[in-house]
């Protein structure tokens, strides 16, 4: 069966006769045992180019004796070649990062990945309910993407929108506080964790697909109003295929859009794999007439050179561009599916072993000298006390208070009455 | 500017006749004129400057300003022309209504007035250009966004109702969106079933929603400048059946500012023994049968609903407490449409001791609009209908 990773330059190792020896009786369906080959072949593919070693107990023992100005200021990676469509050149074939933004980018990662930990764990203890969809091991598509744009831009996703709130400004406190539908939420409890905004950043959606139109919308603004901004709307390999999307791409060519179309292909539309839901499964060309990428979306550098490329091609006024990030989630595709139905367990600790993107890129900077361990450990432990410390507040701030129950209908109007569950109950809505 | 004066005098005159009707109510009176001067000081307080002014035109003798003649669609063109005027920030998109005109000439000379980035022709991907609109709006501009009928707004409704309606909610107050739908609505002449339904009854259901209905060339101007200038999503239900038909409107609404209140109902004729209430095209059928029935003495009072949602059920109150009868009339189907939502208002509240009869809806018919006339004339409340109904609430 073709798949998208078989054609990934520089992934010929074949090792899947190796892999079907050993887990054979293991597996139960054919597909699954393919699944696992594919995703192992090409993410094992890439941490072995990067040369990535473990650094031992005492060179950093060594290291830490050090100073900061010891450390080096700034590297050069190599990051795997994107796959092209209708482009004649890619994102570069190198990465140079500093020691700030690696820090920035560890810390960042590490705060989503604590997060929805976190929020794992409230949901399970039913302090968090309804939808929770989770974003640990995608975490290199936000912080990545984030580092190709700035907070000028614009950004729109789906439900699983954690990680992108925090990214686009949100805070820890706030986050987690909507998540337990708490008056200090972003939300004021009223959204949820399908529905936080933050300044150009228009949620969380729930309706798969919705969110595509309204972020081609956001860039038609972005044009109309001349401002060199541009929208970044995602979707993932489930969204891939709805209708609407294919009509968003038709228009934002035609109008030549600001807008980067970014799907994040983490192998499962929920329950359903990309082989059994996608009669194509390139994702990138499937926007046709639009020239598309596919990326590493597990590896932070990748991202971030692609998202660059994308936005200059945008802000040269090319119109669209779609950018495919093969990335994975750890997690089931919310909070009741244990994501083990569906997929297999020794696959998803294949891809935390070989690929995970916070191993990854502390493994660059421990091994390139850019920060030590300790200091990587220190960062640990104050986003550890970050998510404690929300999680406190969001299991101990109040509820919204009961007059919020109307509020916010309407924007800039008089209060009017609503009417409530009988006929005798006085309600008023505020703005 | 001279309309602001007039209605600060309109308040002065307000106050004065409050007072007088109070004195009257200890004179010898019949129950009826005193239900009437009552009902009248409610309506005073409650239903705003229109209905002073309304009522205020007919007692007063007032010199009426220059009238010029108007059709709803050259009214609504007109409003649309003014706003985009106005504010940069607004602007039309929807199937051919640049270079083509608008499908029922409704956008003519726009295009060519403001050009291609404020008048935007779309491909039929209504889901799309919906979610376009919202997203703009999201990122604050003011779109417009045509649907050629409602009937094609089913393919974008989850656009409406999830991405548009329920946002400012959702988001706690963070995200508005300002946005107008609009398109014709209803019934029209022989485009049958896909092509005939009424979306008010669907639409008013919805919370976050404004969803307003016009009848005549003011109501078109007035409510969709309003509309336009509202910073919350409006639901703008006009009607193909009625784009050709002339009113005379008045240097007063003819002004640039001209607006109607979203949410107020107006008195269109006034009346003493039965209140029809209506919106739309219908609004005209209740006018000829209300001229019908004041020959054999009846005489109708006729609400012109405007907005269906928020649904102005204190104008209504008054009127029902005044008369006693209430009819509803209206082009959509009956179950769960807007005569069942203010039957069950009127049951609620507190006009229900004041009514001498049940309240009864005169509806579309519940079927699917068939094709050929015979059929299709059958299939809508006809005047006869109402008459019938009318004189059936009142026992005669």
């Amino acid at each position: 069966m073709p798949s998208p990773f078989n054609l990934i330059e520089g992934d010929r190792q074949q090792k899947g006769g190796e892999k079907r020896s050993e887990t054979a009786g293991r597996w139960q369906h054919d597909s699954m045992q393919k699944m696992l080959t594919i995703i192992s072949n090409v993410l094992r593919g890439s941490a072995s180019r990067h040369g990535a070693q473990v650094v031992s107990e005492a060179a950093s023992m060594v290291a830490s004796s050090r100073s900061y100005a010891d450390f080096t200021p700034e590297a050069t990676f190599d990051i795997k070649k994107v796959d092209l469509h209708r482009l004649e050149e890619g994102p570069p074939l190198t990465a140079t990062l500093t020691r700030e933004e690696g820090l920035k980018y560890y810390r960042t990662m590490q705060t989503i990945r604590r997060m929805e930990l976190k929020a794992d764990q409230l949901y399970k203890q039913k302090i968090i309910r309804g939808f929770c969809h989770l974003y640990d091991g995608q975490e290199a598509c936000a912080v990545g993407i984030e580092g190709g744009i700035t907070l000028s831009d614009h950004l729109i996703t789906a439900y699983r929108a954690h990680g992108y709130t925090l990214t686009r400004g949100g805070t820890v406190r706030e986050i987690m506080a909507e998540l337990t539908g708490r008056r200090g939420g972003i939300a004021k409890g009223k959204g949820g964790s399908m529905h936080m905004y933050t300044k150009n950043f228009y949620g969380g959606n729930g309706i798969v697909g919705a969110q595509v139109p309204l972020g081609a919308g956001v860039a038609l603004a972005c044009k109309y109003l001349g401002n060199d901004q541009l929208c970044v709307s995602l979707y993932g390999d489930g969204a891939a295929n709805q209708g609407q999307i294919f009509e968003t791409y038709n228009m934002s060519s035609l109008w030549k859009l600001p807008i980067i179309f970014i799907c994040e292909n983490n192998q499962y539309g929920m329950g359903t794999s990309v082989e059994r839901s996608s009669a194509s499964t390139e994702y990138y060309k499937r926007g046709d007439y639009i020239p598309g990428l596919r990326v590493d979306g597990m590896d932070v550098l990748c991202v971030r050179e692609a998202t660059k490329f994308a936005a200059d091609h945008c802000r040269s006024g090319k119109g669209p561009i779609l950018m495919e990030l093969q990335t994975y989630r750890y997690h089931g595709h919310s909070m009741s599916d244990p994501g083990v139905s569906y997929r297999t367990r020794e696959e998803i600790q294949e891809v935390r072993s070989k690929s995970d993107p916070i191993s990854m890129l502390k493994d660059r900077m421990l091994s390139n000298n850019m920060a030590s361990i300790e200091e990587l450990k220190e960062i640990d432990i104050a986003v550890r006390k970050e998510i404690e410390d929300a999680a406190q507040f969001a299991t101990t701030d109040p509820e919204p208070p009961l007059d919020d129950l109307c509020s916010h209908i309407f924007a800039n109007d008089q209060p009017f009455e609503v009417r409530a569950a009988t006929p005798w109950t006085k309600l008023t809505s505020t703005s | 500017m001279h309309f602001l004066v007039a209605n600060e005098i309109l308040y002065c005159i307000e106050d004065y006749c409050i007072k007088a009707f109070c004195k009257l109510r200890t004179s010898r009176s019949s129950l009826t004129e005193d239900r009437s001067k009552m009902a009248s000081i409610r309506c005073f307080l409650r239903s705003g400057k229109s209905a002073v002014s309304v009522v205020l035109r007919r007692e007063f003798s007032k010199t009426s300003p220059a009238a010029v003649q108007v059709n709803v669609r050259d009214a609504l063109n007109q409003a649309m022309d003014e706003e985009l005027e106005r504010d940069e920030k607004v602007f039309l998109l929807g199937e051919e209504v640049a270079q083509y005109d608008g499908a029922y000439k409704v956008s003519r000379g726009l295009w060519k007035k403001y050009g291609d980035k404020r008048i935007i022709d779309t491909p039929i991907t209504e889901m799309g250009f919906a979610g376009i609109a919202v997203g703009a709006a999201f990122a604050g501009l003011r779109p417009i966004c045509e649907f050629m009928t409602w009937n094609f707004s089913m393919q974008a409704i989850d656009q409406v109702i999830n991405s548009a309606a329920k946002t400012y909610y959702m988001s706690a107050g963070a995200q508005p969106v300002p946005i107008v739908f609009r398109g014709p609505n209803g019934s029209s002449a022989g485009v049958a079933a896909q092509h005939s339904q009424c979306f008010a009854a669907w639409y008013g259901h919805c919370p976050g929603l404004k969803v307003v209905s016009p009848w005549n060339s003011e109501d078109a101007r007035g409510l969709l400048k309003a509309a336009i200038r509202d910073n919350n999503p409006v639901v703008f239900l006009e009607n193909e059946l009625m784009y050709g038909v002339p009113f005379d409107l008045s240097e007063e609404v003819m002004h640039k500012d001209f607006v109607l209140p979203i949410g107020k109902a107006k008195v269109e004729r006034q009346g003493t023994h039965i209140t029809l209430v209506s919106h739309s095209r219908c609004v005209g059928f209740c006018l000829d049968a209300a001229a019908v029935l004041a020959k054999e003495g009846v005489e109708c009072e006729v609400v012109n609903l405007r907005t269906i949602r928020p649904l102005d059920v204190e104008t209504i109150e008054a009127s029902v407490m005044k008369t006693g009868h209430l009819v509803t009339v209206e082009g959509g189907w009956p179950q769960y449409g807007v005569g069942a939502e203010i039957c069950a208002r009127i049951m609620e509240g507190p006009a229900f001791n004041y009514l001498d009869a049940p309240a009864v809806r005169v509806t579309g018919v519940d079927i699917p609009m068939p094709y050929a006339k015979i059929l299709e004339d059958h299939s809508v409340p006809q005047i006869k209908d109402i008459i019938f109904t009318v004189k059936k609430v009142l026992n005669m």
